[in-house]
């Protein structure tokens, strides 16, 4: 058997590695447009900052893609799927056969039009590899950097280049900083945080055009910057399925098993979408983790084996400065929230479940509470008043704290 | 009562070098001897509430705890020395009897110490018991005095109801209330194991230990507490308790703070009540009468369990023992004044009974006079410390001997002697809860079963010395005892010949 | 695989546990050089009203904070033990937001600390069970 993925990152990677636990010998070709050995891209930050380098910020050890049996084509760009013929058509003219097929093609930030922006020398997009070091490149002790976004990739690259320029300056339409994970009160808690550091907010703004060296926002507010780093979000690669009659919503459409609607054709990761639990939806959850995960059920399931992906739920673990952030789950329900100004917790309880929560500061254990939301554990069965306070397997119900601690069933 | 006359007996001694301020002596310490002092940033104590369990000693994980005794000293002389001083001032304070636990601690002979064995030197050969066979297996009970046969010649099995031993070790009677859950179970356990016996004490049979009934004795005591018909029927043995080694002549008290729960339930008397257990039992007033107990409890067990007779070492003993002897009892244990206790008053465990040593070499020399030596097994008790001891205890007579403190220290007792305190920091002499789970049976069994192994090796290789290849051959043996430093009294006593003779 | 199992009937809630396990991690020659440090172990005592227990890292045969390390820090070694890698660890604690039993902590360095059954110090077993002075954590296989 033929496997064959398009695509050489977290999703890849799983589903080589589920591939692998059950299949030893099928061979498998990872095509990827990146000439890269595999890296983790939510990494390029911690590259900037000198927290990881090169080396360091593989995905996998250098022998991954020996070990496992794969040859890789990198460098390469799948212009089309043929999923009668069963082949991927490359760039260069040539075409690969499969048997089973990986999309895993990931996203693309998106920029939206702004005017004058053609015209902005250094601008910059924040996703890849290339794209940090493009950045990197550019960046020198006195520039004065214009981030639009505030969202998680906006912040990462501040935190990245911070103290490598002169001034960071964060734009963002929304009202606070992180708004897709964060509420109110964190967000201000993470804002002021920031602000410590010489980080400067300008909110519920956006540019309206840059000029030579200086950017006019929809306010009459003018900011001054050399490069700009654009951070509004990104856009799922579904073209390959889509072009070739394959079902795509807002991402590539997938079932538990990971196969999409075509034949022996599957896809993971950020180009495609999985089901979120904890608000019973589809959507697309472009978080690493997830890629691993839907990745590696679509490898196991593609080699043969039985594995199911339904325990998705969004979640973040992110810090800034040292100020540690975990969310998960979805924000819909009755809140409890416990805060000392510095530390913020708050829990959204809904149907008797727990369905989300928000951490800053005080992070510890917070994958107590994820487990809680993940495996829909009713709140009767536990000492929830206990959990509010410290989430701990002490306030788990006694069987399952026996099974999992002493391994009695 | 303004001053308090009383100094710490103990300090404990920190090394501030090397304590790390883990926090777990304090967490440890029932008695609430250490604190975490904020100020200071550092651990303190306080040593007067210190009784040196060593606890705290044995859990420190860099060694930087000890405890010594104070260097304080009264103007103290030979006769009115520092403990007998502090009693006084306890009283004055109190107005109350003294009360202390464990054996008598006071520097009265040991006449173990003062006996020496015997080993073989060329008349006839040592044996090497790790090469020939040696036997310490021992059967407990009364011996037909004759041989029966059927009219084809075959023997008849007249014998009595009997104990059979592995070793010839038993655990001491030591209730559940004066000891707990836990330690109760390591004794089941490690009884079961070894092939030998534990002993009830008078609190009753937990009904968690009752499949361990064919290796249990139980006792009927003067407060009857916990007896009833499955209870005997349960047991390998039972034994009547007249006396107790560490308080002859009175009776018991476990205060009703103890009586809780499963104690409660196990006595079968109501939770917070006093357990008195009564000096006399108030239906024995003489030999006939306690032969009336003997035979009902035979009566109710159908004839099937060895009935044993427990009386403290006092001064009339032989006489006594000869009495019981008649009265259809199996066995006669004999309990010396060294014996162990949860709680006894001072004065008496100081100063009532006598060494076992004595009791059992006059009791055993005046049941063979009369001749009725095989009519009960003899076991004695009251402080055996070491398979030396067992040894000299069957020399002079004893058919098996009961160990009680030497188990508890076994299960990590550190001989503090607070047990009345209820506050035991090994979870021995204890019913706290967070104590009681201190010891853990799978720890504490396996402890009493290497030392019981150990003493039986060490009981073989004194055996194999003297050329005795059988615990039978040794039994009332006393040529192979020599005594050192004895009065001739003494000797005639012992039946023993001094050193050199 | 053989693994650290806690029997909260018998712990005592002495702690002890946490301080082998940062000795053991720590490379001191001497426990006693601990004092004055805060110490992260990587087991973590639990105390209730009636029971405590001791929790550690459960080497999961599925292990989530492996497969949801965004460093590739974290991995699954042949025998079974769920390692990290701190050299490629970035502190994003990612691991903290999945582990179900709350089990990976960072360290004083900012990275990731967990319990590896102190393969790779110089104990060479766990540290937490050969301290234990109750034995209600052990190490077997069940």
């Amino acid at each position: 058997m033929k496997i064959v993925m398009i695509g050489n990152s977290a999703a890849a990677v799983g589903c080589i590695e589920g591939i692998r636990s059950v299949d030893e010998f099928s061979p498998i070709t990872v095509i990827a447009s990146e000439p890269y050995h595999t890296y983790s891209r939510p990494l390029i930050s911690y590259l900037l900052c000198g927290h990881t380098d090169r080396e360091r910020m593989k995905y996998r050890g250098n022998d991954f893609y020996e070990k496992n049996k794969c040859s890789c084509l990198f460098g390469k760009t799948v212009t089309a799927i043929d999923p009668e013929k069963k082949e991927v058509s490359l760039s260069d003219g040539s075409s690969v056969p499969y048997d089973k097929l990986l999309v895993a093609t990931g996203s693309s930030p998106f920029v939206p039009p702004m005017a004058g922006l053609e015209n902005v020398k250094n601008k910059f997009t924040f996703l890849s590899l290339d794209d940090a070091l493009a950045l990197e490149k550019a960046l020198r002790k006195t520039s004065k950097v214009l981030i639009v976004g505030a969202g998680l990739i906006g912040l990462k690259c501040a935190e990245g280049i911070y103290g490598r320029c002169k001034s960071i300056t964060v734009v963002d339409l929304a009202d606070r900083v992180m708004p897709s994970v964060l509420d109110t009160d964190s967000s201000d808690i993470v804002k002021k945080h920031l602000e410590e550091k010489g980080i400067e907010f300008i909110l519920s703004d956006s540019v309206a055009s840059f000029a030579d060296g200086e950017a006019t926002l929809k306010s009459g507010k003018t900011v001054p910057f050399d490069i700009v780093v654009v951070a509004v979000g990104v856009r799922p690669n579904t073209k390959l399925i889509a072009d070739c009659g394959g079902e795509v919503r807002r991402g590539i459409v997938v079932d538990e098993t990971g196969k999409t609607s075509l034949p022996d054709v599957y896809a993971a990761g950020d180009c495609a979408e999985s089901h979120d639990i904890t608000t019973d939806t589809d959507k697309i959850l472009a978080l690493l983790p997830n890629a691993y995960m839907q990745g590696e059920t679509a490898g196991v399931n593609m080699a043969g084996g039985d594995k199911r992906f339904d325990k998705a739920i969004p979640m973040n673990a992110i810090g800034f400065f040292g100020l540690h952030i975990i969310t998960a789950g979805s924000y819909d329900g009755e809140e409890t929230v416990l805060t000392d100004g510095r530390n913020y917790k708050k829990l959204i309880v809904k149907d008797g479940l727990l369905k989300g929560f928000i951490l800053v500061g005080d992070v510890q254990k917070a994958g107590i509470y994820t487990s809680m939301i993940r495996e829909q554990m009713p709140l009767s069965s536990l000492d929830f008043d206990a959990m509010k306070e410290e989430p701990s397997m002490m306030a788990m119900n006694e069987s399952y704290r026996k099974l999992k601690l002493s391994g009695i069933k | 009562m303004g001053i308090n006359y009383i100094y710490p007996e103990f300090e404990v001694i920190r090394d501030t070098t090397r304590c790390i301020a883990c926090r777990v002596c304090e967490r440890q310490c029932a008695n609430e001897v250490h604190r975490y002092d904020e100020d200071l940033g550092m651990m303190t104590a306080d040593d007067s509430k210190c009784v040196d369990c060593h606890r705290c000693v044995s859990l420190c994980p860099t060694r930087a705890l000890h405890i010594e005794k104070s260097r304080h000293t009264f103007r103290e002389n030979a006769n009115w020395t520092g403990d007998k001083i502090t009693e006084i001032y306890r009283q004055a304070s109190t107005g109350g009897v003294l009360l202390s636990s464990m054996g008598n601690p006071q520097n009265i002979p040991v006449y173990w110490d003062k006996m020496l064995i015997n080993a073989s030197q060329v008349t006839n050969p040592p044996i090497d018991p790790l090469r020939e066979p040696m036997e310490t297996k021992t059967t407990l009970g009364a011996k037909p005095r004759t041989i029966q046969r059927d009219q084809d010649g075959k023997i008849i099995d007249n014998r009595s109801p009997r104990l059979t031993l592995n070793t010839p070790i038993m655990f001491s009677a030591m209730s559940y209330g004066s000891i707990s859950y836990n330690a109760h179970a390591s004794l089941a356990r490690a009884a079961r194991e070894l092939g030998i016996y534990y002993n009830t004490g008078e609190g009753g049979l937990h009904k968690d230990f009752y499949e361990y009934g064919p290796n249990t004795i139980v006792q009927v005591a003067s407060g009857r507490f916990g007896v009833h018909k499955e209870y005997l029927e349960t047991a390998a043995a039972i034994e009547i308790k007249m006396g107790q080694g560490a308080k002859p002549g009175i009776g018991g008290h476990l205060p009703g703070a103890k009586i809780v729960g499963d104690v409660s339930a196990t006595r079968m008397i109501p939770e917070g009540s006093d357990a008195i257990s009564p000096a006399p039992h108030h239906d024995i007033y003489s030999i006939e009468d306690l032969r009336q107990l003997v035979f009902s409890l035979k009566e109710a067990t159908e004839y099937k369990k060895p009935i044993i007779v427990k009386i403290a070492a006092v001064h009339n003993i032989a006489a006594i023992a000869s009495g019981i002897a008649r009265s259809g009892a199996d066995m006669i244990a004999i309990d010396g004044f060294r014996g162990g206790t949860g709680a006894a008053p001072t004065r008496i465990r100081d100063n009532v009974g006598i060494p076992i040593e004595l009791a059992l070499a006059s009791v055993d020399t005046r049941l063979r006079e009369e001749g009725i030596r095989g009519d009960v097994s003899l076991l004695a008790a009251g402080s055996i410390r070491c398979a030396s001891d067992v040894v000299k205890a069957i020399a002079l007579g004893a058919d098996a001997c009961y160990i009680g403190t030497g188990a508890l220290i076994a299960l990590g007792c550190h001989v503090c002697r607070t047990c009345h305190t209820g506050k035991c920091n090994w979870g021995i002499a204890t019913q706290r809860p967070d104590l009681v789970k201190r010891l853990n049976p799978d720890i504490g069994s396996q402890r009493l079963v290497n030392l019981v192994r150990a003493w039986d090796h060490e009981i073989k290789e004194m055996m194999g010395g003297m050329g005795i290849n059988s615990i039978e051959a040794l039994r009332g043996n006393r040529l192979m005892l020599r005594g050192i430093g004895l009065t001739q009294k003494e000797l005639d006593i012992l039946g023993i010949m001094h050193a050199g003779e | 695989m053989k693994k650290v199992y806690v029997n909260e009937e018998w712990c005592l809630g002495c702690h002890l546990c946490e301080y082998n396990c940062a000795f053991a991690n720590s490379g001191l020659s001497d426990m006693a050089k601990l004092k004055g440090k805060t110490i992260t172990p990587n087991i973590r005592v639990e105390e209730g009203d009636k029971i405590c227990f001791a929790v550690n890292c459960r080497h999961c045969d599925d292990p989530i904070c492996v497969k949801s390390c965004i460093a590739g820090a974290l991995s699954k070694s042949p025998d079974g033990v769920v390692e990290i890698n701190k050299d490629k660890c970035v502190g994003c604690f990612t691991c903290v937001l999945v582990c179900p039993f709350g089990c990976v902590r960072p360290d004083e360095q900012g990275v990731i600390s967990k319990c590896e059954l102190c393969t790779k110090n110089a104990v060479g077993e766990p540290n937490c069970v050969k301290g234990c002075p109750n034995h209600a954590i052990v190490y077997e296989e069940r």
